[in-house]
């Protein structure tokens, strides 16, 4: 590959990073999510009011925990998508470094306050189902310990990302945080486990058969799936508003930069 | 070779003609551990449990308190942009600032930790597997610290921003070192700890240099 293939996409050609350039026109994406973000928020909510009606009334109670149980319908799929949103950063963080994709710059700012948020909700739930079962609000259980981590990286990264007075040096510090974050991940969640476990391990695993009730797994799955879609309808509308507002800020200039001539 | 040394020197150099600052963050050190046997009490048997944990969690935040000028000095006079034409890697760059912010920052914390540790009553048989904890340990705040002071140059309040970017990432180290002096407490074998401890420096070595480097380049554009 020649020089100027790599700083410029070509116009044409089978080059590998021309689908990914495909997504970088602001303005394709304006059009494509425009269509594509109702449709998405909708069938997210939807399936999240499903998993979560589902659960919380017609689903059976546990027998061990009660109807404590119910908060599960609400605080797993929101710790999935506490990590999944790191990962899905992380991912942005990647594109943004490698191939300089400007969506994804902008994609990578908007993903830390709604990850923040679902981790923050995770953390909440979680508290809430601690008190009955386990008598505290909080306790310094390996998992909730790797969440608060989690949740203070994605802090770091929303205050870093916004802390620079030229925005593309924020996407590109942001980036390395986030990379570095994603590095450290697994060893903080296995020094953690390590320290101290109370924590439940987990009853649902990619590899092994759900030890759970079907009754159960069932509004589980719809909520959780509801969640994903709720999670990128967000993210894609805060990029929405994120262009458009890059938009208004170049037409006001130019406005500016006119009536000084 | 050569400009490596350089640089190192340089940041040497610079440290010791400014010794007040670099002082500052070994009597940090000395004065935050100070107070915990008056917030906690003197009783022997609780300080000595709690011991480990506050050497730990002090030399943490003693190790930060350079980290803000590590970089922001360089930035801020132009030096930066010497250092990364000097034809050294900007990844280079980056180590050598790490190697000099551990000899200037963390050989006297790792000094000062043994005193310390002992008027804080930490049984006899942990004191040296703590401070054979504190080597790596240092170490790696040194690296990660540097990594995260490439990125916050040239941000406003960097300062603020930097105890909010390493806190977090240094857990494991922290983890890791409070149980290698634990477990000696206690009389089991700290070396597991010990070892990840190490582990951890053979993968930070290379990794937080490169995305110290790519902050800095990133500052430098």
């Amino acid at each position: 590959m020649d020089a100027s293939s790599v700083v410029a996409p070509p116009p044409s050609g089978r080059n590998p990073g021309r689908s990914l350039h495909r997504f970088a026109n602001p303005g394709r994406f304006l059009r494509l999510s425009g269509v594509v973000l109702p449709w998405l928020a909708a069938t997210g909510a939807a399936l999240t009011a499903l998993g979560l009606i589902w659960g919380l009334f017609y689903a059976p109670a546990d027998w061990q925990q009660g109807d404590a149980v119910r908060i599960m319908y609400v605080h797993v799929p929101a710790a999935w998508l506490a990590s999944a949103g790191y990962l899905g950063l992380a991912i942005c963080s990647v594109l943004s470094l490698v191939w300089r994709h400007p969506l994804a710059d902008l994609a990578a700012v908007e993903i830390g306050p709604v990850g923040a948020a679902f981790t923050a909700l995770c953390l909440l739930t979680g508290s809430i189902w601690g008190k009955p079962m386990w008598g505290a609000w909080w306790v310094w259980d390996a998992r909730l310990t790797s969440v608060l981590v989690l949740f203070f990286l994605y802090l770091g990264h929303i205050a870093l990302v916004r802390a620079f007075d030229n925005p593309e040096r924020g996407y590109r510090s942001g980036a390395i945080l986030a990379l570095i974050g994603v590095v450290n991940l697994p060893i903080i969640k296995f020094s953690v486990d390590w320290w101290n476990t109370l924590h439940q391990p987990d009853t649902i695993t990619l590899t092994g058969a759900p030890t759970m009730y079907v009754g159960m797994l069932w509004p589980l799955l719809f909520s959780a799936l509801g969640y994903t879609l709720v999670f990128a309808a967000i993210v894609a509308a805060r990029t929405r508003a994120a262009v458009m507002e890059r938009r208004i800020r170049t037409l006001l200039m130019m406005r500016a930069e006119e009536t000084a001539a | 070779m050569t400009a490596f040394l350089a640089v190192v020197t340089r940041e040497l150099r610079l440290s010791l003609r400014h010794s007040a600052d670099t002082l500052a963050a070994v009597l940090f050190f000395l004065v935050v551990a100070a107070l915990f046997p008056l917030a906690i009490g003197p009783a022997p048997e609780t300080l000595g449990r709690v011991a480990p944990g506050i050497v730990w969690v002090c030399a943490l935040l003693s190790a930060l308190l350079p980290l803000d000028r590590l970089f922001g000095a360089d930035f801020e006079d132009g030096s930066l942009d010497q250092l990364l034409l000097c034809g050294l890697p900007a990844a280079a760059v980056a180590l050598a600032k790490a190697l000099a912010h551990w000899l200037v920052t963390g050989i006297p914390l790792l000094i000062t930790a043994a005193p310390l540790a002992i008027m804080l009553r930490l049984p006899d048989p942990a004191l040296p597997w703590l401070l054979a904890g504190l080597l790596p340990g240092t170490m790696l705040l040194s690296l990660l610290g540097t990594a995260s002071a490439a990125v916050v140059v040239g941000a406003r309040r960097g300062s603020v921003l930097l105890p909010l970017l390493v806190l977090p990432l240094v857990t494991p180290v922290l983890i890791f070192g409070v149980a290698a002096a634990d477990a000696a407490s206690a009389g089991l074998s700290p070396r597991p700890d010990l070892l990840l401890l190490t582990a951890l420096v053979a993968a930070a070595l290379p990794l937080c240099p490169m995305a110290a480097g790519a902050g800095l380049r990133a500052a430098g554009e």
